[in-house]
């Protein structure tokens, strides 16, 4: 750009100097309406961590607590069901857990920290509905006849073993999350925390 | 139009003019006072949580006031299980009616509530609580200066001792309590500093941003001042 | 350069054959001719539009977290009131949103006072701008409106005993007064049901009415164009293209130049916003951090500073007249003081528009009107048996200014007609 008698350069700098400013001004403004929108203080604390006693949880059973309003799965496998998990690989879309689904320490063969106790967050990674324990192995659950228990999504469909690792060519693209936990003691869990140190 | 301009002045010189009166004492400003806020929390749920909720603070704000998440556990948290969790009190506010005439207000905002053209809701606040005096005739045995026949009894007296009123209208102290009427003071104006935090608790980071966004202001206006000048140099 | 130029241009036509955007900027911004002796009170009209911006902006956000419900919650705050202080604690920047809708309340009313003075001042309503200044004085009583539904929302106790007071003026009205201001409630006090239907009002009605009305403002405005502090118009003098000698095009001149002036404007609100939100009390009132209460009245309930002067007006009358009671009569009076503005048009029969122009009788007449408005508006503050110095009584002071308030108005077209002006100048003068 040239000066002459067309272009006021002096005019031009001050042009862009204001819009400067007045642009700044302008984000400045919006970084806090846009914040507002993010959870408040009591959505905090109501999504604070989660302690849970797990000394009565029977091998074989699995109970459901809430964390930040979605359902967590706490289950404890039996030697036979966790016998069952290598088996199926082939039939898995990512058997390794390769994809960041889950902390460090639950990145195994068993995604969990104990290799019996399971704890994922029940929520489907298609689209966010909620699947339905199918313990039951075989035809008996109604899915398939070689089915070693799992879970399966009302939705669409999509099923998952019982390490929360879904099956190949189902609508979810992804293992079922395992929340960031840890053991206080023998039978208690904390969900939503982990002391990473 | 210069009148125009008398006239604004001239309003706000009526505003002095005579009303009811009430003195208040000023309460000491202990706004950026750590220690004393601190103090003053401390002071707030061990005498007046029992009561009075603080329904709108929540426990882990008070890292506001320095206190980290471990101090806030082991010192103050007795009505609740997490910090993220409000200052509630475990009583039945039916309950409370019954007991003392009155429900216990929430006090959150109170020291915002108490203000008046007579002082800064942590002046009458500080008044309050350093004049209550014996008075038979009430049910719970207490009278107070600035909050006349008030349901509440006084809940520091084992701290101040007991005031009695005059024939000249002035409180007398006719039992020391454990604390010398100085020190009683300080530690009423670390509780009112506090109630005054509690109040708004955001009240000294918006005075700080404020004096950015006043410069900041202030720059945008070097500049749409000059470019209001070079267009309008043309303009006669 | 020249290829990104050309592509922009060809956008525009497409544009263009399909919406009048040139034509419309043209009109209104490019190739809009404003008067170049603008002064001072001129900036006053983009202000009320950025102040428009900012509360329905702010109440939009707010509108997120607020939840107008009366019912106690399990400390026995009522919900409402506590969601405000969960927007000034809980929310991220919750504070600084609610501060700058509180703030922009009275900035609104402080900014259309000033700028119906500036009407006022140079003859603004006179034809052919009648037309403008009634859109005005309607949009004046839509934000009066919207200001009193909005102030029940935070259910403090001058929330609370503010809308009982003002939804009971309607009782005053004969035969029907009852019945009416039970509907307005919807119940027999201001209860759940009126917070509701408030908050209904506060935040779709009364905004989308305002709306309609600054348009229509400002299409009237454009259509005859401004007015400016000589009080002459521009229109009859023009070059040979058509244009006003002494116009200049809105853009950019008065863009530029009401950019500074939203940057001062904007360096009192965030003074008041940062280190003042309460405004002494006048902002926010201090009774109104304590929860509505049905069973306790505050020892003394005053509207907000805005509504002062009218509230006065409303308190001046103490005689019954015509058999029906005194009541009634102030609502008449209160009424009448906001509505008589729309007569100015017909009431001013100077010769000459402008302050500037016109005679001692005027001058004299506005100023005594002004130091009267501001007087009651104090006196509106103040509990009724007030007395400057503790010695003269306020009461009678504000009804010999509420009487004079509406003779100023009544008798105009006498003294109006009757002053000395001077001559008005050829050409607008560059003060």
């Amino acid at each position: 750009m040239t000066c002459d008698d067309t272009v006021d350069c002096g005019r031009r700098r001050l042009l862009v100097a204001t819009a400067a400013a007045g642009g700044v001004a302008g984000v400045a403004v919006a970084v806090p309406f846009v914040a507002s929108m993010l959870p408040s203080e009591r959505a905090k604390a109501a999504g604070a961590p989660v302690e849970v006693d797990i000394s009565k949880l029977a091998p074989g059973q699995m109970m459901t607590v809430e964390w930040r309003g979605k359902p967590v799965w706490i289950i404890n496998r039996t030697q036979e069901q966790l016998e069952s998990l290598p088996k199926i690989d082939d039939q898995l879309a990512d058997p390794k857990s390769e994809k960041k689904m889950q902390p460090d320490y639950a990145k195994n063969e068993t995604r969990s920290i104990k290799p019996e106790i399971l704890v994922a967050v029940g929520i489907c990674t298609h689209l966010g509905c909620s699947p339905t324990e199918k313990f039951k192995t075989g035809a008996d659950s109604g899915i398939a006849a070689d089915w070693p228990g799992g879970f399966f999504c009302p939705c669409h469909g999509s099923t998952f073993d019982l390490a929360g690792r879904v099956y190949k060519s189902k609508p979810a693209p992804d293992n079922l999350e395992i929340p960031p936990h840890m053991y206080l003691g023998d039978a208690k869990i904390v969900i939503g925390e982990d002391k990473k140190a | 139009m210069k009148k125009f301009l008398t006239a604004i002045l001239f309003a706000p010189l009526l505003a002095l003019a005579a009303g009811p009166e009430l003195h208040l004492d000023r309460a000491p400003d202990k706004a950026n006072d750590k220690a004393a806020l601190q103090n003053g929390a401390k002071i707030f749920v061990n005498y007046c949580l029992n009561c009075h909720s603080a329904s709108y603070m929540r426990y882990n704000r008070l890292s506001d006031i320095g206190l980290n998440e471990a101090q806030i556990k082991d010192n103050l948290l007795f009505t609740a299980d997490k910090v993220g969790e409000p200052m509630m009190i475990a009583m039945q506010r039916a309950d409370a009616k019954v007991w003392f005439g009155a429900a216990p207000p929430d006090l959150s905002v109170i020291a915002r509530a108490r203000a008046s053209e007579f002082g800064s809701g942590a002046d009458w606040l500080y008044t309050y609580l350093r004049t209550f005096y014996r008075d038979d005739s009430r049910p719970s045995g207490w009278n107070n200066v600035v909050f006349e026949n008030v349901g509440m009894p006084h809940v520091l007296w084992d701290l101040q001792g007991d005031q009695i009123m005059g024939e000249d209208h002035k409180l007398k102290l006719a039992k020391p309590g454990k604390l010398k009427p100085q020190e009683y003071d300080a530690m009423v104006g670390d509780l009112v500093a506090y109630l005054k935090y509690m109040g708004e608790p955001v009240a000294e980071f918006r005075k700080q941003l404020g004096v950015i966004v006043l410069i900041f202001l202030a720059v945008i206006f070097v500049f749409a001042y000059a470019l209001k000048r070079e267009y309008w140099k043309d303009i006669h | 350069m020249s290829k990104v130029n050309a592509i922009l241009q060809g956008t525009l036509n497409w544009v263009d054959e399909r919406f009048p955007l040139t034509a419309n900027w043209k009109a209104h911004l490019s190739e809009y001719y404003a008067p170049k002796n603008f002064n001072f009170w001129y900036f006053f009209g983009s202000l009320a539009m950025l102040v428009l911006v900012i509360q329905i902006v702010t109440g939009i956000f707010l509108t997120m977290h607020f939840k107008p419900d009366a019912s106690l919650n399990a400390s026995g705050v009522p919900v409402a009131f506590a969601s405000v202080e969960y927007i000034m604690r809980d929310v991220p920047w919750g504070w600084l949103i609610r501060y700058m809708h509180s703030t922009g309340a009275s900035a609104f009313f402080l900014v259309v006072y000033m700028h119906m003075f500036r009407g006022m001042l140079y003859g603004s309503y006179r034809k052919p701008r009648e037309l403008i200044w009634i859109f005005g004085i309607i949009i004046f009583l839509a934000l009066m409106a919207e200001a009193f539904f909005g102030y029940l929302l935070p259910w403090g106790q001058m929330s609370f005993w503010g809308a009982q007071v003002i939804v009971n003026l309607f009782s005053a009205i004969p035969l029907i007064g009852p019945d009416l201001s039970i509907w307005l409630r919807g119940d027999y006090v201001v209860g759940d049901a009126t917070l509701n239907r408030f908050f209904a009002f506060h935040v779709v009605a009364v905004p989308m009415v305002l709306l309609g009305l600054v348009a229509a403002h400002i299409i009237a405005l454009h259509e005859v164009g401004s007015n400016n502090p000589d009080g002459i118009e521009i229109k009859k003098k023009k070059d040979a293209n058509g244009i006003p000698l002494d116009g200049i095009p809105f853009h950019p001149y008065y863009s530029v130049k009401d950019i500074v002036g939203v940057v001062v404007f904007l360096m009192v609100f965030s003074i008041v916003v940062f280190f003042m939100p309460e405004g002494g009390g006048y902002f926010l009132e201090y009774n109104n951090f304590f929860p509505a209460d049905p069973l306790v009245t505050p020892p003394h309930i005053a509207p907000v500073w805005y509504f002062t002067p009218y509230y006065s007006l409303l308190r001046a009358v103490t005689y019954p007249l015509l058999g029906i009671d005194a009541k009634f009569w102030g609502v008449i009076a209160m009424g009448a003081g906001t509505l008589i503005f729309a007569f100015l048009p017909w009431l001013d029969r100077s010769p000459v528009k402008s302050i500037r122009y016109r005679g001692p009788l005027t001058k004299w007449l506005l100023s005594i009107w002004v130091v009267g408005f501001f007087i009651l508006g104090f006196l509106g503050t103040k509990a009724p048996s007030y007395a400057f110095f503790g010695v003269i009584p306020g009461a009678p002071v504000a009804q010999i200014l509420s009487v004079y308030y509406f003779l100023f108005f009544l008798t105009m077209p006498i003294w109006s007609s009757l002053d000395r002006c001077k001559p008005e100048p050829d050409r607008v003068t560059m003060k």
